[in-house]
């Protein structure tokens, strides 16, 4: 099992959990809960979209472990919009499942910070950006969307714009981060 | 900040449910006594940040269930919520 902390400095309980939680700590766990925000696996799954803000990537990485795990053939396509290229979780292991050719596209924005040579997007993501990354309608793709809740309003929302139907996108907000 | 940044949704309640319900709460769907909408819990709309939790339709703003925990008990309010459906552990 893993568990994945983004520590935000004033938060309540990433702090406790990245500076001061040590090896051999004994910690309780309940779950899982949430049946809600959940992919599972089978032939019948259309083709599956992952839109994530910042830490909003974890869930969706686990539907995409899953995926692999399960030698899904699923086709997949994941936005992932991060502030700058340190701030991308999972970096090498997205590049090493993209590149793997088994149906899964990676698609990155960095809105605050972009390396030299940086031939992804640039910008939060808007219309234009879901319009060329999102399944046709038509193909009646299966919707995650997971990020701060501005972010989740607004990807959400632009989705249904585009003809997604709301029943198929499914959300998780955390709130806002601080930032 | 904004109130609607704060706004959550039923993802969020899903260990405060379960808590209180003996099967997974955020894939259960519920019926507003308002306006008729069927959602699935995990879907609804979520202000966390009052002492206790209130969730609403997200198609029409009725309070669906509201949520107060306080000196050992629970207070569960679902007044405005026609029908749960919840799925059959047994099957």
């Amino acid at each position: 099992m893993a568990l994945t902390v983004e520590r935000l400095d004033d938060g309540e309980v990433s702090p406790y959990l990245t500076d001061e939680v040590t090896l051999g700590d004994r910690l309780e766990l309940r779950g899982p809960i949430g049946g809600y925000f959940v992919w599972e696996a089978n032939q019948a799954s259309p083709p599956l979209l992952l839109v994530g803000g910042g830490s909003g990537v974890v869930p969706l990485m686990a539907m995409i472990r899953h995926r692999r795990a399960s030698g899904s053939r699923v086709p997949a396509r994941l936005l992932y919009s991060a502030r700058s290229v340190d701030d991308v979780i999972y970096r090498q292991e997205l590049e090493r499942l993209a590149a793997l050719g088994d149906g899964m596209t990676v698609y990155l924005t960095l809105t605050r910070a972009q390396p030299a040579g940086w031939r992804g997007f640039a910008r939060r993501v808007d219309q234009e950006m879901l319009h060329e990354v999102a399944w046709p309608v038509q193909e009646s793709p299966l919707t995650f969307v997971c990020g701060p809740t501005a972010f989740v309003e607004a990807a959400a929302g632009t989705l249904v714009e585009l003809g997604y139907d709301a029943g198929s996108i499914r959300t998780e907000r955390f709130g806002p981060t601080g930032r | 900040m904004p109130p609607s940044e704060l706004l959550l949704d039923g993802n969020a309640i899903g260990g405060l449910l379960r808590e209180i319900f003996a099967v997974e709460m955020t894939s259960a769907s519920s019926t507003c006594g308002g306006c008729g909408a069927v959602h699935a819990i995990g879907r609804l709309d979520v202000y966390a940040n009052a002492p206790g939790v209130v969730a609403r339709c997200p198609a029409c703003g009725q309070v669906l269930m509201r949520i107060v925990r306080g000196r050992g008990r629970v207070w569960l309010d679902l007044a405005g919520m026609r029908c749960l459906q919840i799925a059959d552990p047994d099957t």
